[in-house]
């Protein structure tokens, strides 16, 4: 019981923070925002999808994924700050439990998730997406969003205890998460990358998460080399499956890493 | 009772290249003030984080109010408060929210914690700046923040590494003010510093730590007995210090100890205040007159130089 409530203290605090300086809220807002208008207006005329409702349509789904993917560095340099102020050091030497600050932190990050998945939904509407997929679909895609950088959180909770500095972890984890997200059928279709990229992008979890989403908001997907497999069939099922596997191992790895006295 | 009991703790880092820590033992007898002293490197920071429960000794043992640190960390987490060498706290959030969120984190409840915090903020004299983000505090204030986030719960051992640590003057003695204010209200204490005039204040007992290891232990007093007694020094111009020398000598009986850059003479004296009046005489009767003379105990700087071979500033 303690161990919900302490946690909840490390989120308020997060919560807290935003309040003290919005700028942090207000920035990691306007960027993915700029992401929907620059893709809309710059790619949207010259790729052809094939979708009633134009590249917004299939650019929207990836530009939320590519969005929560993104907390992965945010928790993670948030956290690699909190160690090297000796933060974390004060944190451990109170009697809570081990796994409330790590907790804490991924719920904070989840909750900035929620603000910046509606705005980012309202400045898509604006510039003409439309979810087709029904009203239940559409929050179950959403639902879905949160859980996926929620698990994502986890792995930056590992880089950040891991680093040693707050912006070299932040930029190895950009390292990661661009291309991840750009090896994807997130900005464009996979079928028109050399067939051994389409593998790789298609199992990506970035692109059976976009996919399942593009399904819940009523869009047909389009596959390449996997055509048929089990992940283009099932996106919705193999993301879950990819999201209960990244915090299968990362959970325990982050929570030990936080426990560990050796160092 | 003792209250904090450590026996040969060994800590070696990066796979045992570096020993942190070489069979470090010592002990805090409840309700009064240890000091760790040491330069940088001696494994002060080590001891504390060991004690504090956030790092395992390699091997060896340690107690906190009798409970064994490495069994059960819990229960030690419980009855301590510690405030490390840099000030531990949120600097976006203010002094007030930093508080209540550390009362929160001791279980108080929202509505004692509030309380504590106003209680706490009062008493440390940043009522005024409860509201501000501590971004915007002096180092001072900083300190004396971290310091009320460790006594939240009224710990009964508290542990403070290195507190003053890059303060001025003035806010070192505030901090000091702080200190000997919890001392009174009966907490046990272990201090680490390397100022040997902040334990010469605030400890009942030093341990002098190097490489590691507790190489000297006692009272402020005793420690400066084992350095030898009293010394008579003389300041003078530079261009008197041959005479000053030979008179200083042969009072002493023994070679002066001559400083050209302090431009000070002295020597090891036995029966110190005839010592000093013979010392006048005969510098009046020379014609010599000195910028100031005295008699002086050893300072802790003596006792270091004495123990280990160098400086206690000195960084390894």
């Amino acid at each position: 019981m303690n161990a919900i409530t302490d946690a909840l203290v490390i989120t308020k605090r997060q919560l807290l923070q935003l309040t003290r300086v919005p700028e942090v809220l207000i920035f990691s807002t306007i960027q993915p925002v700029m992401f929907v208008l620059l893709f809309r207006f710059v790619f949207g005329g010259s790729i052809s999808t094939g979708q009633p409702g134009g590249y917004v349509q299939l650019l929207m789904p990836g530009i939320f994924v590519q969005t929560v993917a993104f907390t992965l560095a945010a928790t993670a340099s948030g956290l690699a700050e909190d160690m090297g102020k000796g933060l974390i050091d004060r944190f451990r030497s109170l009697p809570i439990s081990r796994s409330a600050v790590v907790v804490g932190r991924t719920l904070g990050d989840s909750l900035l998730n929620i603000v910046v998945l509606t705005v980012m939904g309202i400045a898509g509407y604006a510039v003409g997406w439309r979810p087709t997929g029904g009203l239940l679909n559409t929050a179950l895609a959403f639902l879905f969003l949160l859980a996926f950088g929620y698990a994502l959180s986890w792995t930056g909770i590992f880089a950040g205890l891991a680093a040693r500095d707050a912006r070299v972890v932040q930029n190895i984890s950009f390292l990661i998460t661009f291309p991840l997200t750009f090896l994807s059928n997130a900005f464009a279709p996979t079928t028109g990358m050399p067939r051994v990229l389409q593998y790789f992008a298609e199992w990506n979890p970035v692109s059976t998460m976009v996919a399942a989403c593009r399904e819940l908001f009523g869009l047909k997907n389009q596959f390449g080399a996997t055509a048929g497999s089990f992940p283009s069939e099932h996106p919705l099922i193999t993301s879950v499956f990819y999201m209960l596997l990244i915090m299968a191992i990362f959970v325990p790895l982050s929570v030990r890493k936080y426990a560990n006295k050796s160092k | 009772m003792k209250s904090v009991i450590a026996e040969n703790l060994v800590k070696t880092y990066r796979k045992g290249e570096v020993k942190a820590l070489d069979g470090l033992s010592l002990d805090v007898e409840e309700g009064t003030v240890l000091s760790v002293l040491g330069p940088n490197g001696a494994g002060k920071t080590t001891t504390v984080r060991i004690l504090a429960t956030l790092l395992s000794p390699d091997s060896g043992h340690a107690t906190v109010g009798g409970i064994d640190v490495v069994k059960h960390p819990d229960k030690v987490r419980e009855i301590i408060g510690l405030s490390g060498q840099y000030a531990a706290v949120d600097e976006t959030l203010t002094g007030w929210d930093n508080l209540v969120m550390f009362g929160q984190l001791y279980h108080l409840g929202k509505k004692a914690s509030i309380a504590r915090a106003d209680e706490l903020l009062e008493r440390f004299s940043l009522t005024d700046s409860a509201k501000r983000p501590i971004k915007t505090y002096s180092g001072g204030m900083r300190r004396r923040l971290d310091l009320a986030a460790a006594i939240i719960v009224k710990p009964k051992i508290l542990f403070l590494d290195e507190p003053t640590t890059g303060l001025d003057p003035r806010g070192r003695q505030e901090m000091w003010g702080v200190i000997k204010e919890l001392v009174e209200g009966g907490v046990t204490l272990l201090l680490t510093t390397q100022y040997l005039e902040e334990a010469d204040h605030l400890a009942d007992e030093i341990v002098v730590i190097d490489h590691g290891k507790v190489i000297a232990r006692g009272t402020s007093d005793v420690l400066k007995k084992d350095v030898g007694g009293e010394r008579l020094e003389v300041i003078v111009e530079a261009n008197q210090l041959k005479l000053a020398s030979e008179i200083i000598t042969r009072i002493s009986g023994t070679a002066a100890h001559v400083d050209e850059g302090m431009r000070s003479v002295s020597a090891p004296v036995k029966n110190g205040t005839k010592s000093l009046m013979d010392a006048l005489r005969e510098f009046d009767d020379a014609k010599l007159h000195p910028l100031d003379i005295g008699l002086k105990r050893p300072s802790l700087d003596d006792v270091f130089l004495a123990l280990t071979g160098h400086a206690a500033e000195e960084t390894k």
